[in-house]
């Protein structure tokens, strides 16, 4: 499993990988959007917490297709359909591995273009946390609707459908931890089910994946 | 070790064999025989687990099968030892080196996969069946862009698999030359195409 993990991240990191598409995005996002609401008031800090948790959604739905695609065309996951690891496990791998490139850098770089949004100083430990508690399920979820659209031929817009409904509960729960830090309000509600929502969907969706998976290869 | 029994076969819904009932001991060589659409690559997907049969069933020994298909499975920008490496740690199987000298691609193991030619891509994948341990083999169109030269060497790592006490079953039209085999013409197996009622099915 070891093996896996290592393999994709070394992957993503070779050349057309795909590591650094989300993060651009992500950059891009938070460079722009202050050049065009412009500076006057509290406009743009009042949105930051949304603008941000916005683009890091976006930004990991970018590289979801990818997860499986591009095991199924050149056949690897025929393969590892039938290698000793369970499906499960490679489908929570690659999920892992997944978070490891687009949600952890991330959620490292936010702080530094918050900057550029204005975020009042109390957001920013807890747009690090609500990140970082949020973008495991992002990943998991979108592994599991990349599992689901593995045998279509440019299944992205597909994916990216089924996806988003099932994104919005993170992005309003992680939008809301970032604005009640920014607030100085109490903000344990939100980050609690921020947290539930990770952890669920990393339990149960590995699962759900394998068996669409299965379901696709036939 | 492998037996099939009364084994049906289906792709998308349609059967495209049926009654398939035979034996392949340890040692021994299948040889898939049939024009294309036959049903072979229908066939070894079953037996490799990736789709359940139609009908019937067959018995193998449980984590026995590597499958090797049209598709090599090999990531371009990986090095050849590194593709074969990934393979052998997810099997927990020996050292590479054996399956890179058994297929002639000593001299290729740096070399990015994505820059080797048909042939040599397609050792790459034959040498993966070699780093998995696996005692049975099914192999799909095995000696498809491969020169004389690489198909002899190939017939003799299935030989020296089979003498080890491997089983293998193989699509194939080329001759491999192998003592052991028995040579099953998909044809006599073919189900009779059935015409499907249609829509109406759905709503009677």
């Amino acid at each position: 499993m070891k093996a896996l993990l290592l393999r994709d991240l070394r992957l993503a990191f070779r050349s057309g990988g795909g590591f650094g598409l989300g993060l651009a995005f992500f950059f891009l996002l938070s460079i722009l959007v202050p050049l065009g609401v412009g500076p006057e008031g509290g406009t743009l800090g009042r949105i930051a917490p949304g603008i941000l948790w916005v683009g890091a959604l976006l930004a990991c739905l970018l590289s979801l297709d990818r997860i499986f695609a591009l095991d199924h065309e050149d056949g690897s996951l025929d393969l590892l359909a039938t290698a000793p690891i369970p499906l499960e496990a490679v489908v929570a791998i690659k999920a892992l591995a997944h978070w490891l490139v687009t949600g952890l850098p991330l959620t490292l770089i936010a702080p530094g273009l918050a900057v550029f949004l204005n975020l009042p100083v109390g957001g920013y430990p807890w747009l690090v946390a609500s990140l970082i508690l949020g973008t495991p399920a992002l990943s998991v979820i979108g592994a599991f609707g990349a599992a689901i659209t593995v045998g279509l031929r440019r299944g992205g817009l597909l994916l990216s459908l089924l996806v988003l409904p099932l994104y919005v509960p993170t992005l309003i729960f992680g939008a809301e931890v970032v604005r009640r830090g920014a607030e100085g309000m109490a903000l344990a509600t939100p980050l609690a089910l921020l947290a539930a929502i990770s952890l669920g969907a990393s339990a149960l969706l590995p699962f759900a994946a394998a068996s669409a998976i299965r379901v696709n290869l036939r | 070790m492998l037996s099939l029994s009364n084994l049906a076969v289906a792709r998308g819904g349609v059967t495209v064999l049926r009654g398939l009932t035979l034996a392949v001991a340890p040692g021994q060589a299948l040889i898939l025989r049939g024009p294309n659409g036959s049903g072979k690559t229908t066939l070894l997907r079953t037996l490799a687990g990736l789709q359940p049969p139609a009908e019937g069933t067959f018995d193998l020994p449980p984590d026995s099968v590597a499958y090797a298909a049209h598709a090599d499975g090999l990531k371009s920008t990986l090095t050849v030892d590194e593709n074969l490496s990934f393979w052998s740690r997810i099997y927990g199987g020996p050292a590479t080196d054996h399956a890179v000298a058994a297929l002639n691609l000593t001299q290729l193991t740096r070399r990015r996969a994505g820059e080797l030619s048909a042939g040599q891509k397609r050792r790459l994948g034959l040498a993966r069946l070699l780093v998995t341990g696996r005692p049975v083999w099914l192999l799909d169109e095995p000696t498809v862009s491969l020169d004389v030269a690489s198909v002899a060497l190939f017939a003799d790592v299935v030989r020296d698999h089979l003498g080890k006490g491997g089983l293998a079953v193989i699509a194939t039209h080329v001759d491999l030359g192998l003592p052991e085999a028995t040579i099953l013409d998909l044809d006599s197996y073919r189900a009779r195409v059935i015409q499907s009622s249609g829509f109406d099915e759905a709503f009677a």
